[in-house]
């Protein structure tokens, strides 16, 4: 019974993993393809389809703006987050619960009707699409989250830290900037690298609210009108990669907190 | 002072070791949140609100964008399709997550469960335009299954995979079945042993300890991944449009259409705030189970 349960686990688990990979391993080798259709039979291994993304300046700037984008908008968030956590956390506020619950409220509501929000408002008010536009967008999504995770981590050990610091006779901007931005840095980076992440994988705002410099994914929505085509392969393999670096370094912040 | 004892943890302790702090520096620091949400996320919507409300040739006040939804059939078909694969996804990735997320958590050895748990959501972290690309070109009429069944002589012609549902579902089924995976294990892992310890020593054998104490057991998280795929499967417009195609609408397609093509704001609105109080009334109708987790 056991030797069955275990046979049937291992071929179960294959199977699923099998699934899960399918198409990224696709993806990864049809980008190596040397001739133009990314279907079999594999013709490669070739960089050409790199060099081409690499050389098309629509392509590279769309990856610089996502980058300044997804770093920009989750510093903004990140900060947000931060300051009213600590200040529910901390101190007394009339409606603490209702006001929290505003705040972590984007959660529940989905990009596409965010980004249609945000749209319509800004159509009203007469501002133009464009990468800031779409930045407040990921401000918005990313805001809760920083606010639920930093919130979430605040507990009675970091309260008894900061008294000792104003016993001691420092001012209030001193105990936030010495002691509690770096007790709770493993949470403060937590929030980050998760809102950078969102934000550099988000489409749907970012193409409601941008129009010709635009981010990555919506210019790689761009060239899928070309059909297959290997450079998609190429380009879609890039994001990847950047977002597994951002994925790895992330879990070695979590590894590295563990020990402390 | 009464909302101090009532607004939670270590708040009245907190509150009376800031003599100096006074009532400005509390709100200064919770003042640019809430204000940044009220701007850019309640303000929206009221303006949205107001916008469904508006004809599109201008002119005043009107229903009419929203009785279109009822009266119109292929709007009423685009809410029925995207029930029927929103619910079809959410099924399917429950039933094919959570024995995985019990062999990663069960079976596979304590030391390699982390690792074995990274790599199972790895392609979570793609992009949705991407990952979705990618299942386009495995499905694709000359792609990698097409090519693998015709190639072995299985079929003689290609069968055709892409720009259907079941793509859709395919491409829905693949984010959502690692997301599960996700919280299913979490739950799995944060059941204590001893239950089951319990389970045993009154003799039931692993089967009945399953059915009876590990399955109710995660049942409340199950319902929250299950609602959070329900939440994330209606509202995206990438899965559908890319692997769908055009052949049969789904809501987020019919919105994003209504702004793509026509301009008509108004129109979008209203059908953005009819998909949003569908989700409204899913949650309400999932609130009694969403809640027990929070015990």
């Amino acid at each position: 019974m056991r030797a069955l349960v275990r046979i049937v686990s291992w071929f179960y688990a294959v199977a699923i993993y099998g699934f899960i990979f399918l198409p990224v391993v696709v993806l990864v080798l049809f980008s190596l393809q040397a001739t133009s259709f990314p279907i079999p039979p594999f013709t490669g291994p070739s960089l050409r389809w790199y060099d081409a993304v690499l050389a098309d300046t629509r392509l590279t700037s769309a990856l610089v703006n996502s980058l300044l984008v997804a770093a920009l908008s989750s510093a903004a968030a990140v900060t947000l987050g931060f300051l009213s956590a600590w200040g529910f956390a901390r101190f007394a506020l009339p409606g603490s619960a209702l006001l929290r619950g505003l705040i972590t409220l984007p959660l529940t509501v989905s990009y596409l009707i965010i980004g249609m929000g945000l749209l319509v408002l800004f159509n009203w008010a007469g501002i133009p699409k464009s990468l800031l536009a779409a930045g407040i967008g990921h401000v918005v999504i990313n805001l809760p989250l920083c606010f639920a995770i930093i919130y979430s981590q605040m507990g009675d050990h970091q309260i008894n830290i900061e008294r000792a610091a104003r016993d001691l006779g420092a001012p209030e901007w001193k105990v936030l900037l010495l002691i509690t931005v770096p007790v709770m840095a493993p949470a403060i980076f937590a929030g980050f690298f998760l809102s950078m992440t969102f934000s550099w994988d988000e489409f749907v705002i970012s193409f409601l609210l941008t129009r010709f410099d635009t981010t990555l994914p919506v210019e790689i929505w761009n060239l899928l009108r070309s059909g297959l085509n290997p450079k998609t392969n190429a380009v879609g393999s890039l994001v990847f990669a950047v977002s597994i670096v951002l994925v790895v370094f992330f879990e070695l912040m979590l590894l590295r907190r563990k020990p402390a | 002072m009464n909302s101090a004892t009532n607004s939670g943890r270590a708040l009245p302790r907190a509150g009376s070791a800031l003599p100096r702090a006074g009532r400005a520096l509390p709100w200064a620091l919770v003042t640019p949140a809430l204000g940044w949400t009220l701007l850019f996320f309640v303000l929206p919507f009221v303006a949205m609100g107001f916008s469904s409300l508006t004809a599109h040739d201008g002119g005043g006040f009107t229903l009419a964008n929203y009785s279109q939804f009822f009266t119109n059939q292929a709007y009423w078909q685009a809410m029925v399709n995207s029930l029927q694969v929103t619910a079809i996804v959410t099924v399917i990735s429950v039933l094919l997550a959570y024995p995985f997320a019990w062999i990663l958590a069960e079976q596979v050895p304590e030391r390699w469960q982390r690792l074995a748990l990274m790599l199972a959501v790895l392609p979570f972290w793609t992009s949705y335009v991407v990952r979705s690309y990618s299942w386009l070109l495995v499905l694709a009429q000359n792609g990698v299954i097409n090519r693998a069944l015709t190639g072995s002589g299985l079929f003689s012609e290609p069968l055709q995979l892409a720009n259907t549902r079941l793509a859709t579902v395919i491409g829905f089924v693949h984010f959502f079945v690692m997301l599960l995976t996700l919280t299913i294990f979490a739950n799995l892992k944060q059941l204590s042993p001893s239950y089951r310890k319990a389970a045993a020593d009154l003799g039931a054998g692993p089967v009945r300890t399953f059915l009876h104490v590990v399955l109710p057991l995660t049942l409340p998280g199950i319902m929250v991944g299950a609602f959070l795929t329900f939440v994330l499967c209606i509202g995206d417009y990438i899965t559908p449009q890319i692997l769908g195609g055009n052949n049969e609408l789904l809501m987020p397609q019919l919105v994003m259409m209504q702004i793509g093509r026509r301009g008509d704001f108004p129109l979008a609105s209203a059908l953005s705030i009819i998909l949003m109080a569908v989700v409204t009334i899913a949650y309400l109708a999932c609130a009694r189970w969403l809640k027990i987790e929070r015990a």
